[in-house]
């Protein structure tokens, strides 16, 4: 059979997932670090649209439609955040950023 | 999807995904990232997910990297000298990270109950827009509607956190 199955997919999505989640462990520039995030959401929309192919089902579809909506807001809201942070204190670096550290 | 295609298209992402976390200049992570992004829509393509690809361009790898590259460019970031970890960390962060995929994996592997390939026959209108909407307007109703206070919400405190004197 010519088809790669879903696990292909799924093991994809996992090898994606890491790779963000060790960018976010390993950088310290914070904007590097929410792109890490992005590629994490990224991986996870991969699995929940190749699920919805594999099951024949459209619900996967319309949560990466919602997933994708809540990223650009977290992207917009982050930002401005870092917009903020850099402002006070002309930093990007997350080992720098430390105002909530008791 | 043909195996060997398959095969290209996860090893470009792979290495693209690569390249987001490991260069120096964030502008060149972001570029990684919109590689990456425009991959994933083709892949989309391939599993007849044609609406989610086309807002998988427009929404991502358009206004979110944008934003992105804008804020960057704004901030005018040279390239960070300890840009990464110390030693310690970097091989605590390696670990952790192998024992998550190796956990991953482990669920990945036989997902699907091990069906073997996925069928060919499908709906013509299968990911179509109107088969999303239809979806989209009836059974999540609600959440769509959340999902327009949660942007409305997101506009208006991302102008208050970016306005001068303020924070």
């Amino acid at each position: 059979m010519n088809v790669v199955s879903i696990e292909w997919y799924v093991i994809l999505g996992a090898v994606l997932f890491t790779i963000g989640a060790v960018g976010v462990l390993v950088r310290r520039n914070v904007i590097v670090m929410f792109m890490s995030i992005e590629l994490m959401l990224n991986a996870v929309n991969l699995v929940f649209v190749a699920f919805s192919r594999h099951l024949h089902t459209i619900e996967g579809q319309v949560a990466v439609f919602f997933v994708m909506t809540v990223a650009a807001a977290e992207a917009a809201v982050g930002l401005a955040i870092i917009i903020a942070a850099f402002r006070n204190r002309e930093t990007v670096n997350a080992d720098e950023l430390n105002w909530l550290r008791w | 999807m043909h195996p060997l295609l398959f095969g290209f298209m996860a090893a470009l992402l792979v290495a693209s995904a690569l390249s987001v976390i490991l260069q120096r200049s964030p502008i060149r992570s972001a570029l990684s990232l919109v590689t990456t992004l425009f991959l994933l829509a083709v892949v989309f393509l391939f599993l007849d997910a044609q609406l989610v690809a086309a807002l998988q361009i427009v929404v991502y790898a358009g206004a979110v990297m944008v934003l992105f590259l804008f804020v960057i460019m704004l901030l005018n970031l040279q390239l960070d000298r300890p840009s990464m970890a110390p030693v310690a960390v970097r091989g605590a962060a390696a670990f952790v990270a192998s024992l998550f995929l190796l956990a991953l994996l482990r669920y990945a592997v036989g997902a699907g109950g091990g069906t073997g390939g996925m069928s060919t026959a499908i709906d013509a209108d299968f990911g179509s827009t109107e088969a999303v909407a239809t979806q989209l307007f009836t059974h999540f109703l609600l959440a769509f509607e959340v999902t327009g206070l949660l942007l409305l919400v997101a506009v208006v405190g991302a102008v208050v956190l970016a306005k001068r004197k303020l924070v």
